[in-house]
């Protein structure tokens, strides 16, 4: 059992989302740095889409009412088990009476706090996720208020060396000069003026406060237009859906966005890169680089591969362990 | 012309629109998306207005074989008719429950007792489901009341809504920022996640709306 100690409209329960619930017209949803919270899973041994918080509003604060073993991953904040600081994308078991405290990232914009088990939450719709648009799924439909009581799903302690343990290569964040984002061209692209899709691609797109679960807004020197006006019908969208409303600022869809949309699309941020886009801070500059779809599937590929080897690493280490 | 365009590695959207919105293509549409819904290597599919979203794993299915079967389907699919129930809508139009009832009736040229019967006369279909749970774009709206979408959206149109936009009807299934236009309100509940159906309306339904006594 733990207990929140902060509230806030933000911070929310989260595994991986409904993608099988957007034909219903609900969010695909899910963790907005999915690396992040599966890196908190596999060293907790927890399947790997168990439901985690996602933190986004700091500091974070929770105490623990039995001994339970978590991991804190993604953004770089600093973490405090009471007076112990803890490393980057690490799993530690907490004793009962214990305050886990998260201050405000030094690298990144989203932390997740996994447990042993996974959050014992209803599953909604296939997923444990919280919808707020929806108001349904993780604690209430609602985000995690002061006072909150969790569970877990199983046994809440996991055999870990008493100092904890941790990734040797921590989550990748985007660096502080810049997110780099991979996008395919998407079905509108060619109805941009040659001048725009320049633009598009050479310009530093600044992240605008207006950044949420929904949508990340940009902001560039010079609009992006079309050749010709288009009345397009709706259709579906998914998450990294890069639209350009008649004002000519993109705005990228994230995990919460709306399934069907009708604004031209310039392209499509490539999976792997929107976690980078959702660890990104507002203000920081932001660039395009378009890839083919071969270069995108192996880029997919490495990462599916990549973390299925960890996973396996992970568990033979434990294997081999003694504590 | 149906274009096949990529939407990321691991979606295809197809296009099948071709000028005014067509009932033939969106029956086509329904069809390609069910006989995909069979195979295991489609996640999903999202029917939209005379267009289809299909989505996959890419890092296990080839996305230009995936984009041949979309196209060897879609080319074969036929036009059949969908079963179809009938759901009537019961609507309080005006006053507070439909603030643009007014701005509707000047664009349109009529009185607003002729608006409501240009909304209650119309006989709609439920051509797609999606940008919030259980909302539907109910294709057969009367010409005269196709009134473009608000330059900038509220910030907040209450579940119930009535709502007409982009040449369609539709109603708010929650309370949500939308570009559309206010007739009026119901009270039916749309969409309820704990139900075992949570969506109200089927694609390819038939909706009437009535005047709430």
């Amino acid at each position: 059992m733990i207990e929140i100690l902060t509230g806030s409209s933000l911070n929310t329960i989260q595994d991986f989302g409904r993608p099988h619930a957007m034909a219903m017209g609900v969010a695909q949803g899910g963790a907005m740095d999915r690396l992040a919270l599966s890196y908190g899973n596999l060293l907790l041994d927890n399947p790997v889409d168990a439901a985690g918080i996602e933190i986004v509003f700091f500091p974070f604060r929770v105490r623990f009412h039995a001994e339970t073993s978590f991991a804190v991953t993604g953004a770089a904040c600093p973490a405090m088990l009471d007076d112990l600081k803890l490393p980057r994308d690490w799993a530690i078991t907490a004793r009962p009476g214990q305050t886990l405290t998260l201050r405000a990232p030094e690298r990144g914009a989203r932390a997740y706090l996994t447990l042993r088990g996974g959050l014992d939450v209803p599953s909604v719709l296939g997923a444990r996720s919280t919808d707020l648009k929806g108001g349904f799924g993780g604690l209430e439909g609602r985000a995690l208020q002061k006072g909150d009581r969790l569970s877990c799903l199983a046994a809440s302690t996991l055999r870990l060396p008493a100092a904890g343990y941790g990734l040797a290569r921590p989550c990748p964040l985007p660096p502080a000069d810049g997110t780099r984002i991979r996008v395919l061209p998407a079905a509108e692209h060619d109805v941009f003026t040659p001048e725009s899709l320049k633009t598009f691609h050479s310009a530093a797109w600044t992240l605008t406060p207006s950044a949420n679960r929904m949508g990340y807004r940009l902001e560039g020197q010079d609009a992006l237009v079309l050749t010709q006006p288009l009345s397009l019908f709706s259709h579906g969208i998914l998450p990294g859906t890069v639209q350009v409303p008649p004002a000519g600022q993109p705005i990228i869809q994230m995990m919460d966005a709306n399934t069907c949309g009708g604004y031209p699309k310039i392209a499509t941020v490539i999976a792997p890169d929107l976690r980078l886009l959702s660890q990104t801070v507002v203000g920081a500059p932001v660039h395009f680089e378009t890839i083919t779809r071969d270069e995108a599937v192996q880029i997919i590929r490495r990462e599916a591969t990549d973390l299925e080897r960890l996973a396996a690493e992970i568990a033979t280490l434990r294997t081999q362990l003694v504590f | 012309m149906t274009r096949i365009h990529m939407a990321g590695a691991g979606g295809l959207l197809l296009d099948a629109a071709d000028g005014p919105f067509s009932d033939t293509t969106q029956r086509r549409i329904w069809a390609t998306s069910r006989a995909l819904n069979t195979r295991p290597d489609v996640l999903q599919t999202i029917p939209g207005v005379n267009n289809l979203l299909v989505t996959f794993d890419a890092a296990q299915t080839d996305p230009s074989a995936m984009e041949e079967l979309l196209r060897t389907v879609w080319t074969h699919a036929s036009a059949e008719e969908v079963p179809s129930r009938e759901i009537v809508v019961p609507v309080v139009y005006g006053g507070a429950f439909g603030e643009d009832l007014a701005l509707i009736a000047r664009f349109a040229n009529l009185t607003e007792e002729e608006t409501i019967e240009a909304h209650t006369s119309g006989r709609y279909s439920v051509a797609a489901i999606g940008a919030m749970a259980g909302f539907v774009y109910l294709t057969g709206l009367d010409p005269r009341l196709a009134i473009p979408r608000r330059d900038s959206p509220r910030l907040r149109v209450e579940e119930g809504a009535v709502v007409i936009g982009g040449g369609h009807a539709g109603v708010m299934p929650c309370t949500s920022p939308s570009g559309w236009h206010i007739l009026g309100r119901t009270d039916l509940c749309l969409f309820d996640a704990f139900r075992p159906e949570p969506g109200l309306l089927r694609l390819g339904d038939t909706v009437r709306f009535v005047r709430a006594s």
